[in-house]
């Protein structure tokens, strides 16, 4: 598989969230204006970005079966694959937090805007199954991870700049009290699944 | 009377699923058939009470700054025993619901009951309020894997209803539209809508 392939795929056609529904809770929370999906968007990009690399090496030189083989011969055998979870959940929950001082420090603008959005990224499902994800494929370098995680957060920054702008249309239309909000939001989303369901197979 | 409103509450009034709108994620995801919806409720409901327990135990001695990681750490351990005990002894299964295991530990009901409720509660009223709250989801992730194996392929649990019923001879087909994940969507807001016309007061302005 090529990059370019990837990318696409990963933003299109394994769309985080119509084709696999991940990171829908915040999704739901935040869509409520087009400016606070954006901010959500770019944070969960940026951790994505950061963390699946991070985890494709701890997986390939320690977790995957025979991974410790690097550090000496008698290792080959070991297979520390069931401790992925903890080691992909701890990585991710360090990471979010150095993101957060980090971009409290040199970009106090941009902490203001996504302030209480950032450490709850560190639960969202979106990228927490980015890593999974990728230790389930068996992407070939880190190249190829990375590529998937930069179009897996675009595809979710798509998603939800998207149906932002439609809930702020939504407002004035006539919709049965017990729809609005969560209710509708839930149909559109499947509608826009459905649609997303147009790129399957596609290749370049 | 009071804990046995803990248990009561999330099935109608506080489902976690259609009022609290969390833990949506899996929720979609896994319900094409039966069976895998039914063993993601279990290791739900397994996961939310347990992590709910060690939580109120340690409660006060968690310091706040670190308590994310403390209950992602807690969490995380108890999907890792979940993870291996399905992968010995339902492993299609296991190999069915993929990365949706991991996905509990971050759960927002998980989160969310911790948060909410196990950092304030004593052990015994969390243990009912998990359960209570992995009940809740269950309900609906059992009725989504119900309707959708039902109509999308005919059969329940594996086992050929509409075949059985001689549907098929009739002219009957099966609606490819409901395994699909959209479907599943569609389906919850339909819960949604009729859920919230029952109960008036959980309207949105």
């Amino acid at each position: 598989m090529d990059y370019i392939n990837i990318f696409i795929k990963s933003i299109f056609v394994d769309n985080m969230i119509f084709a696999f529904f991940l990171g829908m809770c915040s999704y739901l929370a935040v869509s409520k204006t087009v400016k606070t999906s954006a901010g959500l968007g770019i944070a969960v990009t940026f951790v994505l970005l950061i963390t699946v690399p991070i985890n494709y090496l701890l997986n390939k030189f320690f977790l995957a079966p025979g991974a410790l083989a690097w550090i000496s011969p008698s290792l080959a055998e070991v297979d520390l694959s069931f401790l992925s979870l903890i080691m992909f959940i701890a990585v991710i929950a360090a990471i979010v937090q150095m993101v957060e001082m980090v971009v409290e420090k040199f970009s106090p603008a941009l902490y203001n805007s996504l302030g209480i959005f950032l450490p709850l990224i560190a639960v969202n499902c979106a990228v927490m199954s980015g890593s999974l994800f990728m230790q389930e494929r068996g992407y070939a370098n880190i190249g190829e991870a990375t590529v998937f995680a930069l179009g897996s957060g675009i595809g979710w920054f798509l998603a939800i700049v998207a149906i932002a702008a439609i809930r702020e249309k939504l407002r004035y239309s006539h919709i049965p009290p017990a729809l609005r909000g969560v209710g509708i939001t839930f149909i559109i989303t499947g509608l826009m699944g459905l649609a997303f369901m147009s790129f399957m197979g596609f290749k370049l | 009377m009071k804990n046995f409103d803990l248990i009561k509450l999330p099935f109608s009034k506080n489902n976690p699923i259609l009022v609290q709108v969390l833990g949506v994620c899996s929720c979609l995801a896994v319900t094409a058939q039966l069976k895998p919806a039914v063993v993601m409720a279990i290791s739900v409901i397994v996961v939310v009470a347990l992590a709910n327990v060690i939580i109120s135990l340690l409660r006060n001695t968690i310091p706040p700054r670190i308590r994310i990681i403390v209950q992602l750490v807690v969490v995380s351990t108890l999907v890792v025993l979940v993870d291996q005990v399905l992968k010995a002894y339902v492993y299609d299964v296991s190999k069915q619901l993929s990365v949706f295991v991991g996905l509990i530990i971050t759960n927002c009901i998980v989160m969310g009951r911790l948060e909410a409720f196990a950092m304030v509660q004593k052990p015994l009223p969390s243990l009912l309020d998990g359960i209570g709250n992995g009940l809740g989801y269950s309900v609906i992730l059992i009725v989504l894997g119900f309707v959708r194996e039902l109509f999308g392929s005919g059969t329940l649990w594996g086992y050929p209803v509409m075949e059985k019923l001689g549907l098929y001879e009739i002219g009957y087909e099966n609606n490819g539209l409901m395994i699909m994940p959209p479907m599943a969507l569609i389906l919850v807001g339909l819960i949604i809508w009729w859920h919230r016309s029952k109960n008036k007061d959980l309207c949105e302005q």
